[in-house]
């Protein structure tokens, strides 16, 4: 756990940052800061390594605080990435992954084995071990980030817009790898972010920051949209919070109807709805069973029939399902 | 012609002279520098008026100061530390710029990810900040290591001047050979030096002339 206690920074313009900041980051899962530009979430998060020295209050870790051991420890053992990467241009890959084993002393050949290890692990080809980061693409940049950032094992994980530099599909790719991994890792990790979709995706549990770096609400996603503490808080998770909120609806099953001879299917898998003419229209989305019901309704919505299809594991289709099927799990 | 195949032991005493007063300070210079550099980075307000003195220093006539460092050092006005010491003292001006410029040259996020992940202040400057600086710092080490190279000939006018002996003997003697020999001599010594320090920034920097990025596989 880590644990702010009444934490305030003021820069030496004057700037307070972070005010009176207290709050408690519970371990093994994600906690999200969110809030709107210069509200002190990058200044919170580098505390916590302390490449950024409070002004007053107390941080601690497991009950330790963090000023007991000198800095550079404390860094080596805490994961970090950011928006850019930050990656050694001068390093390969694999050396940039490397760096903080060889670092707490770890030869050369454990570190790169670990290395190429966590390469796999965060979805990169080895084949990209040997290149440099200015022949990555973003994405895969970021990724090498999150491997360098792991590649000594820490406890805590500290992330900051790691996602916001590259593009909504590859966004999106690595947002649902992070979730996986952190199934199997199970890292105490804290991610800044200032698009609120981000954090009701990734947060086990969110913290809302307003300008000065105060705390407006703490809790878990489903809680803050079902219950946003303020009228800041309110604004911030947007007017459809309602909708945002069938995210975390996960019926165990909808009943589905059987497949209409309009759906157009190859092997199983649909691939559109016939009208008659050559061209087919557009599928729009699928969703699969046990999805959430954001997902099932935004398959209806998409659909040009009003017909959202439901596919199994395989991309198959299984049935569909209209407005009236959401409009029923929603009243029970 | 005649006069070359006369003269190959002192051809080659000269070369070598030249050789060692124009490339110590080079290295001289280079480890006064990087420091030097490295604290005006460190303290901010420092790096402009180093600048500002090294152009400064780089203004001074060369002669002006081979003839000035013996009053000044106590040396003999026939010592080659006049020479090494001055053509340091130019090699420092010009470098600090450099090195000033390349350690400048670290982008931010990469010096914070470098603190980040543990690096101690000493450690992060010759792990990553100077070897990102490589590029840059080369550029006024090639400009700096022929600029020397021609500068040591001046040397000749107080006597010690390596290749730069060989024009003073052909005036004297009112023979053209020699200054034929020196010239080309030290026009080869440059190219050389310079192809040299090409392929060792090659050698130190394979990350920095690498493809442009793949496109994005996921
Ligand atoms: N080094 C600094 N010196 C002075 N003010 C700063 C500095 N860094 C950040 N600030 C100010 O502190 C506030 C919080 O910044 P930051 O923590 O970066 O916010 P966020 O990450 O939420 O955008 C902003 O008003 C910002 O301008
Ligand atoms: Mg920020």
């Amino acid at each position: 756990m880590i644990e702010f206690e009444d934490v305030t920074k003021r820069y030496p313009d004057g700037t307070v940052a972070v005010d009176k900041l207290s709050l408690r980051i519970p371990s093994n899962q994600i906690t999200v800061f969110v809030g709107p530009s210069g509200c002190g979430k990058t200044t919170s998060l580098r505390m916590i390594n302390r490449t950024i020295e409070r002004t007053s209050g107390t941080i601690s870790i497991d009950g330790d605080d963090i000023n007991s051991h000198d800095a550079v420890t404390l860094r080596r053992g805490i994961g970090y990435v950011i928006q850019n990467a930050g990656l050694f241009p001068h390093k390969t890959v694999v050396e940039n992954v490397a760096t903080v084993p060889k670092l707490i002393g770890w030869d050369k050949r454990k570190a790169h084995g670990t290395a190429m290890e966590l390469l796999e692990r965060v979805g990169l080809d080895v084949k990209l071990a040997e290149r440099y980061p200015a022949q990555l693409s973003g994405g895969q940049q970021q990724r090498v980030g999150v491997a360098r950032a792991l590649a000594a094992d820490p406890a805590i994980m500290l992330m900051d817009e790691p996602f916001s530099a590259v593009d909504p599909i590859v966004r999106h790719q690595l947002q649902e790898e992070l979730l996986r991994l952190q199934r199997d890792i199970g890292k105490t990790i804290v991610f800044v972010t200032h698009d609120i979709d981000e954090a009701i995706k990734l947060g086990d549990n969110v913290a809302v920051l307003r300008v000065g770096g105060k705390l407006a609400q703490f809790a878990p996603p489903a809680e803050l949209l079902a219950n946003p503490a303020d009228d800041f808080v309110r604004g911030f998770v947007g007017q459809d919070r309602g909708y945002r909120a069938l995210t975390f609806v996960h019926p165990d099953e909808l009943p589905v109807k059987p497949l209409p001879d309009e759906l157009a299917l190859q092997d199983g898998v649909p691939v559109g709805w016939r009208n008659g003419s050559e061209e087919l229209l557009p599928l729009g989305a699928v969703f699969k069973r046990g999805d959430s019901l954001r997902a099932a309704l935004d398959a209806v919505l998409t659909s040009p029939t009003g017909c959202g299809v439901c596919v199994d594991d395989n991309g198959k289709a299984v049935g569909v399902i209209d407005q009236s099927t959401v409009a029923e799990a929603l009243r029970s | 012609m005649s006069w070359i195949g006369d003269n190959l032991g002192l051809i080659w005493e000269q070369l070598r002279e030249h050789l060692y007063l124009a490339i110590l300070p080079v290295i001289l210079g280079l480890i006064i520098s990087v420091p030097l550099g490295y604290v005006a980075t460190r303290y901010a307000w420092l790096a402009n008026p180093l600048i500002a003195f090294g152009g400064i220093l780089y203004s001074l006539p060369s002669i002006a100061l081979f003839i000035v460092i013996p009053a000044v050092l106590g040396t003999k006005v026939l010592s080659t530390v006049n020479i090494i010491v001055a053509l340091t003292i130019y090699t420092v001006s010009l470098l600090i710029r450099n090195v000033i410029d390349g350690l400048r040259s670290v982008p931010p996020d990469v010096r914070q990810s470098a603190i980040a992940v543990g690096y101690g202040a000493l450690h992060r400057v010759v792990a990553v900040d100077l070897p990102i600086a490589v590029p840059v710092i080369f550029t006024g080490l090639r400009v700096v290591t022929v600029a020397n190279i021609s500068m040591v000939s001046v040397g000749a006018v107080i006597g010690i001047g390596g290749l730069g002996e060989l024009f003073t003997l052909g005036f004297q003697k009112d023979f053209l050979t020699p200054v034929v020999v020196g010239v080309v001599l030290s026009l080869a010594l440059a190219l050389i030096a310079d192809v040299i320090l090409v392929t060792l920034q090659r050698i130190l920097t394979p990350w920095a002339r690498v493809a442009t990025p793949v496109a994005e596989v996921a």
